[in-house]
């Protein structure tokens, strides 16, 4: 076996790891403060790539570029979608929520296949689609690949500061642990529920960016990338964003390998990962979180 | 104190009433395959099959409290085991039906070992992602038709035409007033009486010596059951199946929808939410992905405006249930009294 | 001058009545003690005031306005605070993060982290600490510390010698005086009879929902304090 055929699975499963926390940082977010789970979070990632071809479209700038348009977009709709839907039906029972978001994602999906047809769409941005950098012996990594990774290691870096070291963060970790008393700090437990979604759009809607430029998709999509999120964040570990970076990695790693393997066999393999850390060390790679 | 002479009971007058409605009306399905058009039969059991498994998300979410987005691994597995105990193996496919629904029972229990782990909306999602590993494991398995599928006409090509369409319809009329009155059976036994406990307060039904494990993991295999026997007979009215299709979420999506605008957490609720779904589904054919947006807003409008669901707020509004499975005391004989009220005063 | 006042003010958890009819004064600058058997209301009296109870019938007015139906994180705004039951602190914020946090609402005043440190200086020690992980004791302080952060003009203490040593109530009940001294008004919860009618000026007894006993401490003997507290 060469090093290549070695190394080089790994290396394209680490640096998929990389749109896959993107894909999971989200709902990572929204567990985390809100105790919260969004079924329809892979349609926001969808959402975003749908919004990203009709920025690039209408407005002609490059994909990378309409981050600036999608991500503040996408997050002011998680902020109203927070205040509007989901806060007046948070509460002691999971079902509400649930149901909820189900039905949105319902929606979104259906919107999406009315306005855009299910016909498989793109974004073109051929440069930095097929670029790559060799790095010696064969191996190579896809300019794209490395710039998304970069940003996901970036993104969580950013988001521990801010949960860290700035007000907000502190406000984020009190409401989390006790919003009632979070509340008696004068936190406006409404808002913040909301900030807090608009964050994980934000983050999402980058992914989402990312994901039209990397592959094309269509209406139904969502689905299986909540099931990439939410596996990410088992095998990861609740609660903790360098976990869930470490998670992404390793399902990435399983997926790559599963499909040099058999072309069909990427995706289970991922699913097979999760499964035995399920089984075998529920509270993931590294635990934080004081509750499931 | 005067003596009280009183009754335990569950029946009312419009569930009586009820019940014979229901006796009569399964007459007359029953005789379907004599006076119904074929068109008409299959309507109507696509309506009984939906009832059935719209019951059996019922069970395990609204009275078991395990909300599962992945049940539909199940029914997944119910049609599978027709087409390969049909076609490879030569079983009748009608018998195949039963023995799905066992094979899906048993299959809940290494299901329920991996998925009990995790709790409340990661529950959800991880009976979702279970189902997904069947559907990709049965993707790549050839013998079975892989990723595109296979028919099952070679293995009721056996069976003259008006039996097969009567006993499909039978099977599923079955289904859909069996799987009900299963239901309510469940309800009422003692079962029924340590799920309504664990749905009011889990710990303080441990306590009083309710297993609430081995509980949740029955309702779950029971759910599962149900779902395999319907699996099977969906398979046998479409003649067709793949892994995409018969693993797809749009079955969840369906069972979802339906209890949640019929009621959840009541027996009605999911006929009433068939009912709706038909009516929906025929007024918005028109319109393409719209009646799925239609259905899903109407299940969220459900959520803010009437959590119960419509037969929910009907049964508030008229105090009425069909199904009766709460027991009411009526005292018999005597009017009320300045005695008896004071009796039943102090006995409090 | 009259700080706070409750006037006819009832309260229900769900259907259950826990609050009937309640009138009280809080004079600007008092002490006021709260005393009363478990489950007499004194908790749900507190958390009605800070709009922590969603269901409270009528009206409670605080420095002249009313703040009946104003939802808890407005009325802190307003210079009410609390130091839960149960000190409620915040794992997964250290010490000095517990104490920031109490002053979200930015309120000006007198109580700064420095100033709160030199009233509890044991805090300035684990200011690093989970805050959970401190004793009992230590917890107390930095419950009260976060409260003072907030700049209160009325601070509601709820039960605060609970599960606490003799010892260590004496030393917390030691920094009410400099608290005091700068003007706040005082509201405290308290099983511990003696220490509660020590610090009052004026006295309050709840029995099932229903104010007992009202007036400053010296007027009632202890028969009297025993039969508010308890019933006839």
């Amino acid at each position: 076996m060469s090093v290549f055929a070695l190394v080089d699975p790994v290396l394209q499963g680490l640096l998929l790891g990389g749109l896959y926390a993107l894909f999971a940082i989200g709902l990572s977010l929204s567990f985390g403060i809100m105790r919260m789970v969004n079924i329809a979070h892979g349609d926001i990632i969808i959402l975003g790539a749908y919004a990203t071809l009709v920025v690039v479209n209408q407005l002609g700038i490059h994909p990378l570029a309409a981050m600036v348009v999608v991500v503040p977009v996408l997050a002011g709709f998680g902020y109203l979608l927070q205040r509007i839907l989901l806060n007046p039906v948070l509460g002691e029972d999971i079902l509400p929520p649930l149901l909820v978001t189900f039905g949105l994602s319902v929606i979104i999906q259906n919107v999406l296949m009315a306005v855009f047809s299910a016909d498989s769409k793109g974004v073109h941005a051929d440069a930095i689609q097929t670029a790559s950098i060799s790095l010696g012996g064969g191996l190579a990594v896809g300019w794209l690949s490395l710039v998304i990774f970069v940003v996901a290691v970036a993104v969580v870096a950013g988001l521990e500061l801010l949960f860290a070291r700035t007000g907000l963060g502190r406000a984020f970790r009190a409401t989390s642990d006790d919003q009632a008393v979070a509340q008696l700090m004068g936190i406006n437990n409404r808002h913040l529920y909301a900030v807090a979604t608009a964050l994980a759009f934000g983050v999402t809607a980058i992914a989402g960016v990312f994901l039209a430029v990397r592959t094309t998709f269509i209406p139904t999509l969502g689905p299986s990338k909540l099931l990439v999120a939410f596996e990410v964040v088992i095998i990861g570990g609740m609660g903790s964003l360098w976990g869930t970076l470490a998670g992404a990695m390793l399902l990435g790693v399983a997926q790559v390998i599963g499909f040099r393997y058999d072309s069909g066999s990427g995706v289970l393999a991922g699913h097979l990962v999760f499964l035995v850390v399920l089984l075998l060390r529920p509270q993931g790679l590294i635990a934080r979180t004081r509750d499931l | 104190m005067s003596g009280l002479r009183f009754k335990v009971g569950s029946a009312t007058k419009l569930s009586r009433g009820a019940w014979i409605a229901a006796a009569v009306l399964l007459v007359v399905l029953v005789l379907a395959p004599w006076w119904a058009e074929d068109s008409d039969m299959r309507s109507i059991a696509e309506f009984a099959y939906l009832v059935a498994i719209a019951q059996m998300w019922n069970l395990l979410a609204g009275y078991g409290g395990l909300i599962s987005v992945g049940q539909h691994a199940f029914i997944g597995i119910g049609g599978y085991v027709l087409l390969i105990l049909s076609l490879n193996a030569g079983i009748s496919p009608f018998l195949c039906v039963p023995i799905a629904g066992a094979f899906a029972a048993v299959m809940a229990v290494p299901f329920a070992a991996v998925v009990f782990r995790l709790h409340g909306p990661y529950f959800a999602i991880g009976t979702w992602a279970v189902a997904d590993v069947v559907r990709l494991v049965l993707d790549d398995i050839p013998a079975i038709g892989g990723g595109s599928g296979k028919s099952l006409t070679s293995a009721l090509m056996a069976i003259p035409g008006w039996q097969r369409e009567a006993t499909t319809y039978w099977i599923a009329l079955g289904l859909g007033f069996g799987l009900t009155l299963g239901v309510y059976v469940l309800l009422r036994s003692r079962l029924g009486l340590a799920l309504t406990a664990i749905r009011d307060s889990g710990p303080a039904s441990e306590s009083l010596g309710v297993k609430v494990k081995r509980v949740k993991l029955l309702v779950y295999v029971a759910s599962a059951g149900g779902l395999g026997l319907a699996g099977a007979l969906i398979y046998l009215t479409k003649l067709r199946i793949s892994p995409d299709s018969a693993f797809s979420v749009d079955w969840t999506v369906l069972m979802i929808f339906i209890v949640v605008i019929g009621g959840i957490g009541t027996i009605e609720g999911p006929i009433v939410g068939t009912a709706i779904f038909f009516l929906l589904r025929g007024l918005l054919a028109d319109y393409g992905p719209w009646y799925l947006v239609v259905l899903g807003s109407v299940a969220v409008l459900v959520m803010f405006k009437a959590r119960s669901g419509v037969w929910g707020w009907l049964a508030t509004r008229f105090d009425a249930q069909l199904f009766p499975t709460r027991r009411r005391i009526t005292i018999e004989d005597q009017p009320p009294t300045a005695a008896t009220n004071s009796a039943i005063a102090t006995s409090k | 001058m009259s700080l706070c006042s409750l006037r006819h003010v009832s309260a229900f958890y769900g259907d259950f009545q826990v609050l009937f009819d309640v009138d009280i004064e809080i004079g600007e600058g008092q002490a006021v003690a709260i005393i009363g058997a478990n489950g007499a209301g004194k908790t749900t009296l507190l958390r009605s005031i800070t709009g922590m109870l969603k269901r409270t019938a009528d009206s409670i007015h605080f420095a002249g306005r009313s703040i009946t139906g104003l939802p808890a994180y407005a009325i802190v705004a307003l210079g009410i605070a609390m130091v839960p039951e149960g000190r409620r602190l915040f794992p997964s914020l250290s010490v000095e993060e517990n104490l920031m946090i109490g002053a979200h609402t930015g309120r000006p005043g007198p109580w700064t982290l420095k100033r709160v440190y030199g009233l509890f200086p044991v805090l300035f020690e684990r200011r690093r600490a989970p805050a959970t992980q401190l004793s009992g004791g230590q917890q107390q302080m930095v419950a009260i510390g976060r409260a003072l952060m907030s700049n209160p003009r009325l601070l509601l203490c709820d039960e605060i010698s609970l599960g606490l040593a003799p010892v260590v109530i004496k030393s917390i009940y030691e920094a009410f005086p400099a608290i005091r001294a700068e003007g706040t008004t005082l509201v405290v919860v308290e099983q511990d009879i003696g220490r509660a009618l020590a610090m009052a000026d004026t006295v309050t007894c709840l029995q099932e929902g229903r104010v007992t006993l009202v007036g400053r401490p010296k007027q009632f003997s202890r028969a009297d304090i025993t039969t508010a507290y308890f019933g006839s």
